[in-house]
Formats: structure tokens, C-alpha cells, sequence
């Protein structure tokens, strides 16, 4: 008996970890069919598509994914590009004050959120925009937290690239702007995308900041943090699902794309 | 292989050169008082000229720093001189940018595009100068250098070898008026790299480009280049055939970064037009005059270790030459084709003698008298103020 367990402790070990990381998703999908009794009810009442079928059945959760999605997508659009270009700015170029810049890029991601949010509410407020918060604020805020992940990735993607590479396009009749498009470019593309993908992440998730400088806009986070008071509607778990399937297709569609150009080399 | 018209088509228009030199107008490559200082007051090259024919090949060899790397980043427009020109095929390029010129250059470390295959990779000069007929060039090219079977891998893929393969593939088939090499050879195992070398010797042959390589590995530069321009300091010591440069060597630098030599310092006696004769520790030699390359009253007289027969005590070594007595055995190394001994003069130094294991003479043991002896046509004479040292140690790390 402990000559079987000792053989078998590493694969126990890992199917604990991995249970211990799975089960409040596989909670998520289950409930995302669950059919409650009442509406304040945490358990599995019973099997239905109900909240499948109708996911906005509560409008203002819906409305409130639907802002999350745009100030989403807006954020990680304007972050990204600036992001992107500030990188490069501060991986190709130099001028006075670069070496301080590349270390205060990191200050909003050491600051803690709250310290950031409730800063940034002083300063709308200060600036005689109270009463403007709401969408564009929030969007301010977020495109402000997405930047320096994005600068950080894109940097460390930029100087892990070979200069050569350039001089030998270079070398090879490209203009400039040839160079750019057709070397460096794609050679970067792989951390842009990724630095996207986690600016989207941090600005659908975020709580804190979006709270403090929302006015009366509702976010989908803000939205399930009011709804749970009072019974939250097993379409946010319907929700949470879909957004777990979206990552995982993203994963996958990398996974195999990479497979099959492997299996075309050999 | 004539420049075709693409060749020349290399997106900028070329401006007209009526200042083109002699050495421009027969479509070579010419530097003409080359200089780089960079801005912490470091000259890597000083007031460098160079003529390279159309269709050669010439080496750049000399250790790090001494600027052949330059020169040659100077020429592929990766560098800009501070000043001289840059003369090519008639061409004054010196103010052309990198993509402007027609020159290509297989890379250190092949700088291949990691994310483009390997067919994308040599098409690419072509696709940015739009010419015709890709698919059939970068094939026969890929032919060429035995390759065709790997065009849809990464470079990842490919190993050492083959990756520079594809570099000089990629140089190639733009067909430049002067392909640059930067030590593309330092990266690969001892037989890989001369099989290599008898490969680019022979694709050099095969289309006849004018090629610029850039060396410190001096075997490399005698085995493919029909020209060597030994470079240190940033200046070119001696520009020459590999056999000239090793046979008559004008510098200490020279003799000891090519090759070994014997440095012994000697007094001049007389001079004639053929001869001239020195007083070496007492025993008079003869240097030919030709090869004498100092006008001071001394000179270090120089003979190249395999060059001095080694024999016992008295014996008839070789009748015309310059014999010297009194030396003592001090060290011995068997090396199979040959036998390295070091020989302690009378007036203390030790000189290098490499003798062939031909068979016809014995062994020598550490201790035992022996007597020296060379061909006095094989001896050079150099200005005694340069320093006996230099280049010993560059030359023999590799």
C-alpha cells in the first residue's frame, strides 16, 4: 500500500493542485445550468437551458456587459497602440530621461488599485469633472492601468531582438518603412497581441478603480457585486462560461496553429 | 557574372560619379583615405586605401580591433566614415544608405528572419527590388547551395551549417557587386568550417562576384582569398598574395600574426643591390636586399622556423647557406608530420626550428650541441624599432 502510494505521490499531488484550480470553474458551467428554487438560493436545484436561452432575461446585467465589453475593447485599442509605440520609443530611442521613464512605467503596476483609484477620483473631482464620471472616466482609467503592461511587454519582446535582423533587411535593399513592416513588426506582433489580450483582461475584470470613478455607470464586475446582496441571476454564471470558452478557443487556435506550422517543417 | 540591370535597380536613383578613380572605372571596389572615429575619440579605421578588382577575392585579417570589421560595415553602409570616400563599380556610394547600395553581407551570425521560411528568406532581396522570375532564382539558388529540400523550414529548423548556407544563399542571388563575409565561418566546428571554406572558395570561382571577407583566423584568409590585407590598429600593415605576405613579410606584426618567425637582431655590415650582409651575434649572414625592408644599421633578421635545418655539431648542413654554431637543445615536441624543437643560442635567445619527419635525420634530445642553418634567400630583414613581439600573441589566439 505505501509502496503503491509512493510510486504514485507526484500524479496524487498534481490531480490535487489541479482539482484545487478547477472546481470553482467547473462550478461556474454547472451552475450556468442550474435552475434555483428561489431567487437567493446557492445551490444546484436542478438541470435546465433556461439561462442559456435567455441570458439578458435581467436587462441591466446585460447592459452592464455590454459597457464592460466596450470600455474594454476601447481600452485595450488605445493602450495597445500606445503602449506599442511607447516601447519602442523607449527601447530604440535615446533621449534625456529615459532611464527614468523606463523605471516609472512601473509605478501604476506596483501602486496599489485603491491608491490609484481613489487618486484619480480626487483628481476628476479636483478638475471640476464631477459630474462628467461615468463612461469616459472610467475609460481614462483604464487605458491609464493598461499602459504600462503594454509598455512592459512590447520593451521586453523589442530588446530581445536581434539588431542585426534589421541591418541584414536593411542589407538586403528594404527601405526603412520595408523594415519595419516586414521584420520588425512581425517579430514584435507576438508580445503586442499578448499585451492586448491582457489589457482586455484587466479592463473586464477590474473592480476597484472602475468603482471609485464610475458615477452612475455600471460595469459587469460592479454589476455581480451588487447582484450577490440580493441573489445574483445564474446568467452571470452563463457569462463566466462563455468568457471561459473564448479563452480557451484562443489558446487552442494558438496551440494548433503552432502544432500544424511544426508538422509542416519536418 | 555582368551586373544586370537589376542589379543596378536598387531602388534609389544612382548618382553619377565623374570623380570615379582609376580604380573605380574597372567596376572594383576602391577606399579612399577611409577614416572611422567614433564619438569617444576611439579611431578603429585611419586613413584607410584599398583597390579591390572586380572578381576577387580579398581578406581582411587581423585581431579584434583592429578594424576590418569596420571597413567592412563602412562598405555594406552600416557604418558611416567619418571621412574618405567609398568608390563602387564607378559609383561613388559613400553617402548612399545601407538599401541603396549593391552590396550584400552574409552576417556573423547569419541574422537569418526567424519568422520567414527559408525560401522567404533568400527571395527576400529580390521581392524588395521587384524582380522577375523569384520562384525560378531562389531555386536554382537554393540548388546551388544544397538546399532545395529545406525551403519550407525555419531557420530554427536548419543546423549550423545549412543556416549559413542560407545566409550566403540570401547574399548571393542579389548578384551584388561586392558580397561581404564577417567571420561567417566562427560559429562552426573545425571540419565543418573547412569544408566551408573550399565551398565559398568555389561558389566565389563559380560566379564570379568580387568578394570581401573579413577574418582573424589567418589560415582561413591564405586558403580562400587570392588577396590578404593584414590589418592592425586600424591601418593595412601589407597587402599581398598569401605566399608573398608569408615569404616576405614587411612587418614584425606580419611575420608573427602569420605564421611564426625567428626575430634575431642583427647589424648591417654592407649592402649591395642583391645582398646584404649583417653581423647576427657575431656569425655574418646574408638577407637578399630585395627583402630587406629597413635602411637602418640594424634589423631584425627573420627566418620562418621550418625554414632552419637542424644538425649535429659540425655537419655539412646545406653548403650555400648561412650556418649557425653553438646552439643547445632546450625543449622537444614531437607532432607527428613534425618535430618542434627550440634551440638556445649562444647569446641567449631560443630560437624555433620545425624540422619534417622525412626520415633522412634523427631525433635531437633536450641538451644535445647542434648546429643551425638556413637558405639565405629565405630570410627577411625588419626595422629594428618595431617591436619583436607584435602580433605573436593574436596570432595564436584563435
Amino acid at each position: 500500500m505505501t509502496a503503491w502510494l509512493r510510486e504514485r505521490m507526484v500524479l496524487l499531488l498534481g490531480l490535487g493542485v489541479l482539482a484545487y484550480t478547477f472546481v470553482p470553474i467547473a462550478v461556474v458551467v454547472l451552475m450556468s445550468f442550474n435552475e434555483p428554487a428561489a431567487r437567493n438560493v446557492y445551490s444546484f436545484d436542478g438541470f435546465t437551458l433556461h439561462n442559456w436561452a435567455n441570458i439578458c432575461e435581467d436587462a441591466a446585467m446585460c447592459e452592464a456587459l455590454g459597457l464592460s465589453l466596450r470600455i474594454g475593447f476601447l481600452a485595450t485599442l488605445v493602450a495597445t497602440v500606445l503602449g506599442t509605440l511607447a516601447g519602442f520609443a523607449l527601447v530604440r530611442h535615446d533621449f534625456a530621461g529615459r532611464s527614468s521613464a523606463n523605471l516609472l512605467i512601473f509605478l501604476p503596476m506596483a501602486a496599489p488599485e485603491i491608491v490609484l483609484g481613489s487618486s484619480l477620483l480626487t483628481l476628476f473631482v479636483a478638475a471640476g469633472a464631477s459630474g462628467l464620471l461615468g463612461f469616459w472616466t472610467i475609460l481614462i482609467a483604464h487605458i491609464m492601468f493598461c499602459l504600462s503592461f503594454v509598455v512592459v511587454t512590447v520593451r521586453s519582446r523589442l530588446a530581445g531582438l536581434d539588431d542585426t535582423l534589421e541591418q541584414a533587411a536593411a542589407d538586403l535593399y528594404a527601405t526603412p518603412a520595408q523594415t519595419f513592416w516586414r521584420v520588425t513588426f512581425p517579430l514584435v506582433l507576438p508580445g503586442i497581441l499578448g499585451a492586448a489580450l491582457l489589457s482586455f483582461s484587466l479592463s473586464f475584470d477590474d473592480f476597484i478603480i472602475t468603482n471609485l470613478n464610475s458615477g452612475n455607470e455600471t460595469t459587469f464586475p460592479m454589476y455581480v457585486w451588487g447582484a450577490y446582496r440580493v441573489g445574483v441571476p445564474m446568467q452571470v454564471n452563463v457569462i463566466g462560461t462563455i468568457m471561459l470558452l473564448f479563452s480557451l478557443a484562443v489558446v487552442v487556435t494558438g496551440e494548433l496553429v503552432s502544432r500544424r506550422r511544426r508538422r509542416a517543417l519536418v | 557574372m555582368p551586373p544586370s540591370a537589376d542589379t543596378a535597380a536598387t531602388g534609389a536613383p544612382a548618382p553619377a560619379a565623374p570623380d570615379a578613380g582609376p580604380g573605380g572605372s574597372d567596376g572594383g571596389l576602391r577606399l579612399s583615405s577611409l577614416t572611422k572615429r567614433y564619438a569617444n575619440g576611439f579611431t578603429a579605421v585611419h586613413d584607410l586605401d584599398l583597390d579591390v578588382p572586380r572578381g576577387s577575392f580579398i581578406a581582411l585579417l587581423g585581431p579584434s580591433g583592429c578594424g576590418k570589421t569596420t571597413t567592412l560595415r563602412m562598405v555594406a553602409g552600416l557604418e558611416v566614415p567619418t571621412s574618405g570616400r567609398i568608390t563602387l563599380a564607378g559609383q561613388d556610394i559613400t553617402d548612399r544608405r545601407a538599401h541603396q547600395r549593391p552590396v550584400n553581407t552574409v552576417f556573423q551570425n547569419y541574422a537569418l528572419f526567424p519568422h520567414l521560411d527559408i525560401y522567404e528568406n533568400v527571395a527576400f532581396g529580390l521581392r524588395r527590388r521587384k524582380v522577375r522570375d523569384v520562384e525560378s532564382k531562389v531555386r536554382a539558388m537554393l540548388e546551388l547551395v544544397e538546399l532545395d529540400s529545406q525551403a519550407r523550414k525555419r531557420p530554427a529548423q536548419l543546423s549550423g551549417g545549412q543556416q549559413q548556407r542560407v545566409a550566403l544563399a540570401r547574399a548571393l542571388i542579389n548578384e551584388p557587386e561586392v558580397l561581404l563575409l564577417d567571420e561567417p565561418l566562427g560559429a562552426l566546428d573545425l571540419k565543418l568550417r573547412r569544408s566551408m571554406q573550399i565551398e565559398i572558395k568555389r561558389i566565389q570561382v563559380e560566379v564570379g562576384l568580387t568578394f570581401m571577407h573579413v577574418t582573424h583566423d589567418q589560415e582561413e584568409a591564405m586558403t580562400m582569398a587570392d588577396t590578404v590585407a593584414v590589418m592592425n590598429g586600424g591601418v593595412i600593415e601589407q597587402l599581398g598574395a598569401p605566399a608573398e605576405l608569408y615569404e616576405n613579410p614587411r612587418s614584425t606584426f606580419v611575420a608573427n600574426f602569420l605564421g611564426q618567425s625567428n626575430l634575431i637582431e642583427g647589424r648591417v655590415l654592407s649592402r649591395s643591390a642583391d645582398v646584404t650582409t649583417l653581423d647576427m651575434h657575431g656569425i655574418t649572414v646574408s638577407v637578399p636586399t630585395a627583402r630587406t625592408h629597413t635602411d637602418g644599421d640594424r634589423g631584425w633578421i627573420g627566418i620562418r622556423p621550418e625554414k632552419v635545418l637542424i644538425g649535429e655539431e659540425g655537419a655539412d648542413l646545406d653548403a650555400p647557406g648561412n650556418t649557425v654554431p653553438g646552439g643547445v637543445v632546450s625543449d622537444v615536441s614531437f607532432v607527428g608530420v613534425s618535430t618542434q624543437y627550440l634551440v638556445r643560442m649562444p647569446w641567449g635567445q631560443e630560437l624555433q626550428v620545425f624540422s619534417q619527419n622525412t626520415g633522412r635525420t634523427r631525433m635531437f634530445t633536450v641538451g644535445e650541441k647542434v648546429e643551425l642553418s638556413w637558405r639565405p634567400e629565405y630570410a627577411f630583414c625588419l626595422d629594428i624599432n618595431q617591436d619583436a613581439a607584435a602580433g605573436v600573441d593574436d596570432g595564436e589566439t584563435r
